[in-house]
């Protein structure tokens, strides 16, 4: 056993300020190439999702009317979730995807063949396959980094600590203090999203605190790792394919040739 | 109010987001909701360009409702001080000072004085190319003093009583006609910061060029700065006007200027015609009281720095080498020259100025007059690269690579004041040389090719001391050099000086700025220190230099009573220990630091001892900090609103619409907008987005920037994108006299109309980073602006016209 | 689906699959392979060589055919073989990359031994015919093993919907080619392949409720209408006049096979499109929350 703790992320959405410096310090320090100079309209974010070529995405969520006093500017930088029990890696032929001493879940590059699966199974629709390049790519929690002792880019270049680095034990008590002492400063909304080790994927290695449902920030509110439920899978698959043969032989039961 | 700190300052930032979770409560005032409005409790949409008579508003509840700190008042403001019986208020004529000449658009600036000063008040000139010069002058203060005071503050010619009448027209109504900021609201800011006022809390103001960026800029910090004097929240920790600079070292190249009014450390450049001799500019300049009174120290080690061995006290300590100024040389007076094909030659060393700054048609037009440019940038900015669309340019255009800042050494000077060293990271590539290359082989070669002249005007550069080690495969002169001489040294030894009090106007000590003497104390390199936060105060003294003597709070004994002990216990910051006998605390005393409370100047006294152990504010003559400014400023004593010289209404406060001191130029290319103009309804404000940076150099060329902002877009409210048939996404066209540009619409709850006079206002925002170059290219929205100054600065009015908008591209 | 969920600019939560055309053709070829196998063997050992021959090259095209659709949909086709670096139960594309290995092997040698008497066919066989059947359902298990709502939630019915599409084509294809004197067991097979086909259909789509749609719209609605009235015609004529007509015989087998292929596509669409619409992936998840909830 060693003594290694998981490693995660606790990202503070209630903090974040939008200033995308995550966004720019994991692509500078990864070498992530560009991803396309689109205008989308979506409030300040011109990014969209995170994908093969984006690790950190910082969502813009602009509410109510101007009218009202209680508009509100949502910010929050979204990245990889490294599961507890991380459908993508689960479901990777290769294994290219791996399970570090961290306690995180990063591609192997020069074993990924880029078939795809992982880029289906993610919950999140984190992980996707770069056209140029043609294997699969996402946040590798700056493994390399870690390996050094260094905090990831992304932590490190946050102003506002809205991305918090640490152990993982450690920030969920972090983020129950937080979540309370912000509910108790009268934002009823504050709600941890990942935190939970029961839930559908085993609690995230990287969870949140949102303002709001996590729809809202283009997450999903029930994520659930398909591979929770292979076994059953499994089992059908198995009595379909013995109704195959059983099919077959009733076929060729018959009195015609 | 005026910045928009989390995105323009987000490092900086993290500090608001500090104080908030420890209960500060964040108010933003802006005309728009930006990432700072998202972070802070409320956010007070008002109309651009109207900050004054939100914070006039402000200082007549304070005085009306009594809620001014009044024993900080009494005793370091010059609330007390009468005011030459001269002085005619706006209040008397409609929105004029005295001394207006309506020929000249200026003012003379005599009757402004204090009662007793009036005579001599003759330092005018200055002022009129609108240079700041420092403490009043033309008199003597006994005891630091002025002649007449009044320490009831009844008298009404005092500074309170008058400033009294000054604001007693802002009220919450004027409030809500004149900004849109609906009364109640504007009630609850002003509770708001009264409430965290006073002895016991202190409130800072942060402003940044929301505030600077109009033809009245500079009124709108003194109208804070009043509102915080009144409240007591200068020279205290946790108070304060904090001005958030510009690019990285925007701060040390005001206090090195690359301005042509002033010297290093603030001193005056001397004008032709007045200042002949070094023994008329510190006539000018050194007032006998307060520290300006060391003036002469400070510029006779400057020239000691500059000139060496050659300045001697027989030839004026080579006084006659610096130039004169005989006029505005500002930026855009060079422009206008420029286009006058009157000047030669334009060196352009990191500026690109064709995308940031007002009027880019006549910036491209004029630098096409040029016989030559110097181009010394990281890219081929638009400045650069003008002639490409201008078939028939002659200008001969040189672009230089310039070296960045992590392949060079040097300091930054921040907002601060602080001074941190950056080490140089790499080597940069290819012909890329930094500045301090450039400049020091630039002059290198000129003196040898001048070196057998016998022309007198040649001497200044000839006898320059220009010897500086150089390092590394391109000879790059030490940064570190360059730094210990503008940290000073003695002549006599060659070691270094540790403080400013240290200079001397004898000849026997050089320094290059003598705000940042010290700064190599002890032949150390003081602003490299980077000792950890959580390995020393609260303060850090030990990370970095700030200028002077690394003071981290300016004017610091305000945070102490007049009697020296601290205001309140929450807020203790320095003190007077009486045991030692000497001024104690968290920072380094900004006051002498034996100089006791009850400390009362002998009659001959000059110069900071002249003060009393009670007045705090050290470089002002009467060591007080100043509600009413009797000089220094071209354009009136106290703030008054004015209308920006383009506005969709008329000056509901007085008769006089604008600024009457603003500078203007009204011709066919920069025409202005008339009040009111049909064709331009509509209230625009350009401003920066974080994803970029300014005229876009250090960002548009770089991916991972230009993909999170890749276009020029402009924003507006759903309601205006209503009237006007603008599509999300979709193109729209923004004219003006001097220009159309067109821009992705992005229609937002985030831009409000707001109800102003009567009538609903729609503001129309434009970040104005593009230009025409680079990866994510665009319009500028400099295009749109005109030339139209402030008076003190020059600073162009960019946070506030008019215009009209489209759908749709613009016509090719 | 008519409820309202809220959702991030109406972007979708996750990624749309990656695969290509390729991959569908794959799951219908496989398919009808793995299916033949079974076939071939109890042909031939209910002494119908004809049919037993013709299934034996059936399963070997496939099985031939269908590596090479794989390694194209691949990002990285030269590293196909990384495939087999690893064997793991977590994945059903690593079972069935292993399968495939095995079976297309076991055919090989099958068919060796079957068409040129090579050594080792007898042993080959029943192996081949034991692996064919994993190769043409483990697709539905891979597929369902993703996040991609009525893949996921349809984890039920499709295994059994693809071996029965696979039976159907299976037998259709050697409808089509063996002699009407030994096609019987292949009619039966394709018949009793596509009754089995639309009846799973059916109760798939109505246990999914309101996720059923995307069954139902764009690409993935026409596709499957087609599918559904081609297997449903051809079933009728293998069933009746088809059992005496070789023409009418050969026409049905051919529906079905198109509709097979169809339906195919059909399931793949569908994924893509519950995959690009977040009302799919929030939706069932908000119930699943607020039932958990109550
Ligand atoms: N990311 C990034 N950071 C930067 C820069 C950059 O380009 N990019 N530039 C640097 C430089 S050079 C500077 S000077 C600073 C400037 O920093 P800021 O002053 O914060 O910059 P701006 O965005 O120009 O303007 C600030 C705000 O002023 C508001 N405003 C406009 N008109 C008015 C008005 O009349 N009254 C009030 N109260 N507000 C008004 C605008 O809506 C805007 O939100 O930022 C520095 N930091
Ligand atoms: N409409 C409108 N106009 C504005 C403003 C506004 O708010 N609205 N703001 C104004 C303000 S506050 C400012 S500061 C100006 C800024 O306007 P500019 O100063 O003209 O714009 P920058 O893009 O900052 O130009 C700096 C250039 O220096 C280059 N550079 C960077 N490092 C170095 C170096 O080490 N050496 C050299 N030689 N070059 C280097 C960069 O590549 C860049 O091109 O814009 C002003 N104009
Ligand atoms: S979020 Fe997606 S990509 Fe990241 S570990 Fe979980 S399943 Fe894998
Ligand atoms: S694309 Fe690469 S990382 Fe993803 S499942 Fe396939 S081999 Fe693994
Ligand atoms: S942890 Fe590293 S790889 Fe992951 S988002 Fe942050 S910087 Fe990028
Ligand atoms: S760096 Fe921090 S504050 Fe900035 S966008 Fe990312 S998470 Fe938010
Ligand atoms: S770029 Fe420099 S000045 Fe601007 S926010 Fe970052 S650290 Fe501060
Ligand atoms: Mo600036």
């Amino acid at each position: 056993m060693s003594a290694q703790q998981r490693m995660g992320f606790f990202t503070d959405t209630s903090v974040c300020i939008g200033c995308k410096a995550c966004e720019v310090a994991c692509k500078e320090w990864n070498d992530v190439p560009e991803d396309g100079l689109e205008f989308t309209g979506q409030s300040y974010d011109n990014t969209g999702e995170l994908g093969a070529s984006t690790w950190r995405h910082v969502a813009f969520v602009e509410q109510g009317s101007a009218d009202d006093m209680d508009f509100r500017w949502l910010m929050s930088s979204d990245v990889c979730k490294h599961c507890t029990s991380a459908a993508c890696l689960e479901v990777c032929p290769t294994g290219a995807l791996f399970r570090t001493e961290f306690g995180t879940v990063v591609v192997q590059p020069d074993v990924c063949n880029g078939c795809g699966y992982c880029v289906a199974a993610c919950p999140f629709g984190v992980i996707d396959r770069r056209e140029e390049d043609g294997r699969a790519w996402k946040c590798t929690l700056c493994y390399d980094r870690l390996k050094d002792g260094l905090e990831p880019a992304c932590a490190k270049a946050c102003p506002t600590d809205s991305i918090q680095f640490g152990e993982l034990e450690d920030l969920r008590v972090r983020a129950q203090g937080r979540v309370e002492e912000l509910q108790a400063d009268g934002v009823a909304e504050a709600r941890l999203y990942g935190d939970d080790p029961s839930d559908g994927v085993g609690g995230f290695g990287a969870f949140f605190l949102l303002l709001d449902d996590p729809e809202v920030y283009g997450l999903p509110p029930d994520p659930v790792s398909t591979t929770r439920d292979l076994p059953d899978l499994w089992k059908h698959t198995a009595l379909a394919a013995g109704a195959l043969v059983a099919g077959v032989a009733a076929a060729l039961v018959g009195r015609s040739r | 109010m005026g910045s928009n700190m989390a995105e323009n300052h987000p490092v900086g930032f993290q500090w608001v987001m500090e104080a908030k979770r420890r209960g500060a409560r964040i108010i933003h005032i802006d005309p728009r909701f930006s990432r700072t409005s998202a972070m802070a409790h409320d956010h007070v949409p008002l109309r651009a360009g109207s900050d004054i008579a939100f914070l006039g508003a402000l200082i007549n509840y304070a005085i009306t409702n009594d809620r001014c700190f009044r024993e900080y008042v009494c005793a370091y403001t010059n609330a007390i001080t009468i005011v030459s019986d001269d002085f005619r208020d706006t209040e008397d004529l409609d929105g004029l000072f005295s001394g207006f000449e309506s020929e000249s658009c200026k003012y003379a600036l005599g009757s402004w004085q204090y009662k007793g000063f009036e005579a001599g008040a003759a330092a005018g000139h200055r002022e009129l190319i609108g240079e700041q010069a420092h403490g009043a002058h033309g008199g003597h203060l006994a005891h630091g003093d002025p002649p007449y005071v009044d320490h009831t503050l009844e008298d009404p010619r005092c500074v309170f009583q008058i400033l009294k009448r000054h604001f007693s027209r802002y009220t919450p109504e004027m409030v809500e006609e004149v900004c849109g900021v609906p009364r109640e609201r504007f009630l609850e800011v002003a509770e708001a910061v009264c409430d965290n006022s006073g002895r016991e809390r202190t409130t800072a103001f942060v402003y940044s060029v929301g505030w600077t960026q109009h033809t009245v800029g500079v009124q709108y910090i003194r109208a804070a700065s009043i509102l915080q004097l009144l409240l007591g929240n200068i020279g205290r920790p946790g108070g304060g006007i904090l001005a958030l600079r510009g690019h990285a070292s925007i701060q040390g190249s005001t206090d090195i200027p690359t301005l042509f009014n002033i010297l290093p450390g603030y001193l005056p450049m001397p004008s032709a015609g007045s200042e002949d001799d070094l023994a008329d500019w510190i006539q000018l300049s050194s007032p006998p009281t307060g520290y300006w009174g060391h003036a002469g120290d400070y510029m006779t080690s400057l020239l000691k720095a500059w000139w060496g061995p050659v300045a001697t006290e027989d030839n004026d300590y080579c006084f006659d080498y610096l130039p004169r100024i005989d006029s505005d040389h500002s930026a855009y007076a060079a422009l206008l020259r420029m286009d006058a094909a009157e000047v030669e030659g334009y060196l352009v060393m990191g500026e690109n100025p064709v995308v940031g700054a007002a009027n880019g048609k006549l910036w491209r037009k004029a630098l096409g007059k040029l016989k030559w440019l110097v181009v010394r940038d990281l890219v081929e900015v638009e400045t650069a690269s003008f002639w490409r669309d201008q078939p028939d340019c002659q200008t001969e255009v040189f672009l230089l690579p310039a070296a960045s800042h992590v392949e060079k050494s040097g300091s930054f000077t921040n907002t601060q004041r602080l001074l941190q060293w950056h080490h140089q990271a790499i080597e940069p590539p290819g012909d890329c040389r930094s500045e301090l290359w450039f400049m020091y082989h630039l002059g290198r070669r000129v003196r040898e090719r001048l070196r057998d002249s016998d022309d007198p005007k040649d001497r200044p550069v000839l006898d320059l001391t220009w010897e500086y080690p150089t390092e590394g495969p391109s000879a790059d002169p030490s940064a570190e050099a360059v730094l210990r001489e503008i940290s000073g040294y003695r002549i006599a030894d060659g070691t270094a000086l540790d403080a400013y009090q240290q200079l001397a106007d004898d000849g026997s000590t050089a320094c290059g700025c003598w705000i940042y003497c010290g700064v190599y104390a002890n032949d150390e390199n003081q602003a490299a220190r980077r000792r950890p936060g959580s390995e020393q105060t609260w303060v850090a003294p030990d990370w970095g230099w700030a200028w002077p003597l690394n003071r981290r709070i300016l004017y610091n004994r305000a945070s102490a009573d007049p009697s020296g002990r601290p205001w309140s216990e929450r807020k203790r910051y320095v003190w007077w220990d009486d045991a030692d006998g000497k001024w104690t605390g968290e920072d380094v005393p900004d006051f002498v630091a034996d100089k006791a409370p009850d400390y009362d100047p002998p009659e001959d006294a000059q110069a900071e001892k002249a003060l009393r152990g009670d007045e705090p504010f050290i470089m002002q003559a009467d060591g007080r900090a100043w509600l009413y400014a009797p000089s220094g400023l071209v354009d009136g004593p106290m703030p008054t609103h004015y209308e920006p010289q383009e506005s969709p209404i008329d000056n509901l406060l007085y008769g006089q619409q604008s600024n009457p001191a603003r500078r203007q130029r009204a011709r066919a290319d920069n025409a202005y907008h008339r009040v009111g103009d049909e064709r331009f309804p509509f209230v625009f404000t350009t401003y920066r987005l974080t994803e970029h940076h300014t005229a876009g150099g250090m960002s548009r060329w770089l991916p991972y920037l230009s993909e999170l902002q890749p276009e020029f877009f402009v924003e507006v409210s759903p309601a205006l994108a209503a009237l006007r048939g603008l599509r999300h996404r979709e193109w729209a066209t923004v004219s003006t006299l001097r220009a159309e540009v067109e821009a992705r619409v992005l229609v937002t709850e985030r831009i409000t109309p707001l109800r102003v006079s009567d009538r609903e206002i729609h503001q129309i925002g434009l970040p104005y980073h593009w230009g025409e170059n680079g990866l994510a290219r665009g319009d500028s929205a400099n295009d749109l602006l005109s030339l139209a100054l402030d008076p003190n600065v020059q600073i162009g009015e960019y946070k506030a016209a008019t215009c009209d908008i489209r759908p749709g591209r613009r016509p090719r | 689906m008519s409820v309202e969920v809220r959702t991030y600019h109406g972007r979708q939560v996750l990624k749309t699959p990656v695969w290509t055309p390729e991959v569908p053709w794959y799951f219908f070829v496989g398919g009808m392979a793995g299916a033949a196998a079974p076939l071939a063997l109890g042909a031939g050992m209910s002494g119908r060589p004809a049919l037993a021959r013709r299934a034996w090259l059936l399963a070997l095209a496939g099985v031939g055919i269908s590596p090479v659709l794989l390694i194209s949909d691949l990002g990285r086709p030269e590293r196909f073989h990384n495939m087999l670096r690893v064997f793991k139960v977590t994945s059903p594309m690593s079972v069935g990359s292993w399968a495939l290995a095995g079976f297309g092997t076991a055919t090989a040698i099958a068919v060796g031994g079957e068409l040129l008497g090579l050594p080792g066919g007898a042993a080959a066989k029943p192996v081949a015919a034991a692996l064919g059947p994993v190769v043409s359902t483990y697709t539905a298990a891979l597929i369902a093993d993703t996040a991609i709502p009525v893949w996921h939630e349809a984890r039920t019915e499709l295994p059994f919907l693809f071996a029965a599409t696979s039976a159907a084509s299976a037998g259709a294809a050697l409808t089509l080619v063996t002699p009407a004197e030994e096609a019987g067991p292949a009619r039966r097979l394709a018949f009793a392949g596509s009754a089995a086909a639309l009846a799973l259909l059916e109760t798939m789509e109505r246990r999914l409720g309101p996720l059923g749609e995307p069954y139902r719209e764009g690409d993935a609605g026409r596709f499957g209408k087609a599918a559904k009235a081609l297997i449903g015609a051809g079933a009728l004529g293998l069933g009746t006049l088809g059992r005496k007509s070789r023409a009418v015989a050969a026409a049905s087998a051919a529906a079905v096979l198109a509709g097979a292929a169809l339906e195919r596509w059909s399931v793949f669409r569908a994924g893509f499109q519950s995959a690009e619409d977040p009302k799919y992936v929030v939706g069932p998840q908000r119930e699943r929350v607020a039932a958990r909830g109550a």
